[in-house]
């Protein structure tokens, strides 16, 4: 494939925007033309496979099944795509042209084929609910012909739109733009405080209960998650794979404490559980965010990660293994969060949070509720600090670390002392995070803390783009948000049958999404960098210039 | 924040370097070399390739711990004593040297690197540029103020907005600023230093040296890849830093017109070993030097065409 800039800067540019260098003006006609050829190509090549089927009847003889929708739909696809790659590529030569298109009509073809060969799910959708599956992809070519004449009225005839508007409506659309970005701190804010009371409004109580719960707050557990990570790997650059040790720590320190040491010391205080071991949690996890960092301070990118991994596993195996303490496997269970002492339910007939404020009903909708406010403020909680943080010396040494370790020195930066705060507060709201979560759950055991919820928290700071806490609170929401809703799609069944289940195809999905984030955003979903001071005026830092870091 | 006092007078031994040898395994990148950095003046280290000036950097900067020798840098007047004794007592500087008012000596080959900046106060920039590329023009010259910016803030007391730290930060971005106005990147204060010109980043690099408030600043070929233009502007810069802030600086540069041009006292390293020392006058004559570095005349050409000299 050739480079496109090296082509445009040979041909010579006609259309006058600079996208569009074709030696030739684009004429609708012209587009009509390749597409027509892109779809009779597409024709040629999967007529035999796909319009006639070879299968057997009943009673064993062989009969030619006609499938004529799924080549129309094949051929409409590749009709969409040469209009769509003659818009967008910027191919000046007609070899090139017809290279593409053949590529494009092999990739539909073998595309088919594949999914022919994928055996039980599309077998099923052709026999079952073909119909649908083929009017679907009915309606991707036809919205990708749509798309392709949009982008060239915008593009093309841009210049001709532009003389005849006034240039009022981009004044205002930035004006409106501007106004958004200045008040959408505060906005999201409404909206999430707002959350729990909408859902209620709108589900009622047993509709709020998942939506509050299942969503909001895992959602808001992973974001929290996200941000503590993102202080050690986006912020400081070093990798750790194992940052759910921390999580344990500090789950494993609300149940222990809870559960142990408030009943043999202070048995008052029980109510009080979670508020007391919050605090302690946290400053928990931070000294084993210590104690992790000393060990690993002299290692470096691969070799950290792999000692961090390790360090992850070591924690949850003694959790497995330690049982008179942890009780292994079995896990232990923990008491509920309470209203600041207040229970919201009770089994010994102490007052609760509904006989109090005389709320009526399910004491689990309020749990949820306030769950979901205090892991909100846990979270905001860490955007503060962390936004803090990055405008004091510390911050800005632990990214000047991600960017230059040996510069970092030459200007009298004591890395170790740099590198260990950046794990231990990284690894402290790991801790609060973990606090919260035991007391949310009633019941923990080792296998919440396995490396795959080490790697899900990394691939959210990745995705989300390392360093922007706004990326990784979007990306937390994509990733978790996105399994949960997963499970809400049952309608698909009515499409693919019975048996198919939207949530068995959660890693396929994540992984698929994870490559092509790799392909079109390497750097995350927001890989700008925001500096943490200026003196003229506020320029984002492109992210192709930030270091990622390396231990 | 001002320069520490009390200063080494101009002219008075400011780095003392002892006997210094430095091997890689078998290897021995720097013999036995002695010389002697004095205050307020450029001296220049210079050699062919492979001599072992960057080593020679990295063992003062303390990148590098050499094998042997001692490496003493004076703060206040010189006295040989107080360096005996330092060394006697096994301490990395003498009693209250990094008090404010003390004179005192840090002997920086038992000195980690970090601590040498912080406290010793020698900066340096590298052969090949080491800015912070993600961080902005002004970002990278307040990086560099870290250790005054953490003492106003304490750990987290900034935290909370501290005003005490307000105003150490504004501080620190006037003093970018008014660095930056001498380098004449003021226009691109908040733009990415990886996107800044390599000319620019160049004097970025020494700027960013010279907001950590050194006494000894360490250039390590600050014109390599300049063009002419940008290595006259190099000269001017670094003369008046010399002239405004009264630093020292210790040199490594294979232009000889910059060495030539603003050293007061040139250093000649060839294989590890001193071969030369002076005025650049002096070593200009240096007959060692003429062979070893500089070329050698026409005449001798056919006598010397089998030793190892290596002609300019």
């Amino acid at each position: 494939m050739t480079e496109p800039s090296a082509q445009a800067a040979n041909a010579p540019s006609l259309t006058g925007t600079s996208a569009y260098n074709h030696s030739e003006p684009i004429t609708f006609i012209r587009q009509l033309r390749y597409a027509g050829v892109a779809m009779l190509l597409a024709f040629g090549l999967s007529m035999p496979l796909l319009a006639l089927k070879l299968s057997q009847d009943i009673s064993n003889h062989l009969i030619v099944e006609q499938r004529f929708l799924l080549l129309a739909s094949a051929m409409l696809i590749a009709f969409a795509c040469g209009l769509r790659w003659r818009l967008f590529g910027l191919r000046s030569q007609w070899p090139a042209e017809a290279l593409y298109l053949v590529l494009s009509a092999l990739l539909l073809f073998f595309l088919i084929r594949a999914f022919h060969g994928l055996g039980s799910l599309f077998e099923a959708t052709l026999d079952k609910g073909g119909s649908e599956f083929l009017i679907a992809l009915g309606l991707l070519a036809c919205g990708t012909a749509l798309q392709s004449a949009l982008a060239y009225a915008l593009h093309v005839e841009r210049d001709r739109w532009a003389a005849a508007l006034p240039a009022m409506p981009e004044g205002l659309a930035a004006r409106f733009g501007g106004h958004c970005a200045k008040h959408a701190n505060t906005g999201a804010l409404v909206a999430l405080v707002a959350f729990p009371f909408l859902m209620l409004a709108l589900t009622g109580t047993a509709g709020a209960i998942k939506w509050v719960d299942n969503f909001g707050v895992q959602i808001l557990i992973y974001i929290m998650l996200g941000w503590g990570l993102n202080i050690v790997v986006g912020l400081a650059g070093l990798l750790d794979l194992g940052y759910v040790a921390f999580y344990a720590v500090g789950a494993y320190a609300y149940a222990l404490i809870a559960t142990q040491v408030i009943p043999a010391t202070f048995p008052a205080l029980g109510v009080w559980a979670f508020w007391i071991c919050l605090p302690i949690a946290g400053l928990l996890a931070a000294l084993w965010g210590v104690i992790l960092g000393f060990p690993v301070l002299r290692l470096k990118g691969d070799y950290l990660a792999i000692v961090t991994l390790a360090f992850g596993e070591i924690i949850r195996l003694v959790l497995v293994n330690w049982t008179e303490v942890t009780k292994g496997d079995t896990g232990i269970q923990t008491p509920r969060i309470t209203f600041f002492g207040l229970p919201f339910a009770s089994a010994t007939g102490d007052r609760t949070f509904g006989e109090v404020f005389g709320l009526s009903g399910s004491p689990t909708i309020y749990r949820s509720i306030f769950l979901y406010f205090v892991i909100l403020a846990l979270a905001l909680l860490t955007a503060y600090t962390t936004n803090r943080l990055r405008r004091l010396p510390v911050g800005r040494a632990w990214e000047a670390l991600r960017e230059d370790e040996i510069a970092c020195r030459s200007l009298g930066i004591d890395t170790t002392s740099t590198k260990l705060t950046a794990f231990a507060i990284g690894a402290g709201f790991g801790g609060f995070a973990g606090a919260f979560f035991a007391a949310r759950q009633g019941f923990i055991n080792p296998k919440s803390f396995e490396f795959i919820e080490s790697a899900t928290i990394l691939a959210l700071v990745v995705l989300g783009g390392m360093g922007s806490l706004l990326g990784v609170a979007l990306s937390a929401f994509a990733v978790i948000g996105g399994t949960e809703l997963l499970r809400e799609l049952d309608w698909l069944k009515s499409i693919f049958g019975p048996t198919f289940d939207p949530a068995q195809y959660r890693m396929l999905i994540f992984g698929a999404a994870m490559i092509a984030m790799m392909i079109w955003k390497p750097r995350g979903l927001i890989s700008e960098r925001e500096p943490s001071i200026f003196l003229k005026e506020r320029k984002a830092v492109s992210g192709t210039l930030v270091k990622e870091g390396h231990g | 924040m001002m320069f520490r006092v009390p200063k080494t007078p101009p002219g008075a031994p400011l780095l003392i370097v002892e006997h210094m040898t430095m091997r890689f395994g078998g290897l021995i990148a720097i013999n036995d070399l002695s010389f002697t950095a004095k205050a307020g003046e450029i001296t220049a280290l210079i050699g062919p390739n492979g001599a072992g000036k960057t080593t020679v950097f990295n063992c003062i900067t303390g990148f590098y711990k050499p094998t042997s020798g001692r490496m003493a840098l004076i703060k206040g007047t010189h006295d040989p004593a107080q360096i005996v004794a330092t060394t006697r007592l096994g301490g990395r500087w003498s009693p209250g040297a990094t008090q404010p008012q003390t004179p005192g000596v840090f002997l920086l080959e038992r000195m980690p690197d970090y601590e040498i900046a912080a406290k010793a106060r020698v900066a340096r920039t590298f052969q090949n540029i080491r800015l912070f590329p993600g961080m902005t023009v002004l970002e990278n010259l307040v990086v560099a103020q870290h250790n005054q910016l953490m003492q106003a803030a304490g750990w987290f007391t900034g935290l909370f907005g501290a005003a005490s730290y307000k105003a150490a930060e504004r501080q620190a971005v006037e003093k970018a600023a008014t660095w930056l106005d001498k380098i004449g990147l003021t226009a691109r204060a908040d733009d990415a230093a990886g996107a800044l010109p390599y000319g620019a980043q160049r004097r970025l690099e020494i700027v960013r040296a010279m907001c950590t408030e050194p006494v000894l600043l360490c250039l390590d070929e600050p014109a390599a890849g300049l063009n002419p233009r940008e290595s006259a502007e190099l000269n001017a810069l670094l003369r008046a830093i010399r002239q405004d802030s009264g630093v020292s600086i210790l040199l490594i540069e294979h232009d000889m017109s910059v060495v030539m041009e603003i050293s007061d006292h040139v250093v000649v390293l060839e294989y590890g070993t001193k071969i030369s020392d002076g005025t650049p006058e002096h070593v200009r004559n240096d007959p060692k030097v003429i062979a070893a570095y500089l070329g050698v005349e026409d005449e001798e050409v056919g006598i010397r065409d089998q030793g190892p000299g290596i002609r300019g």
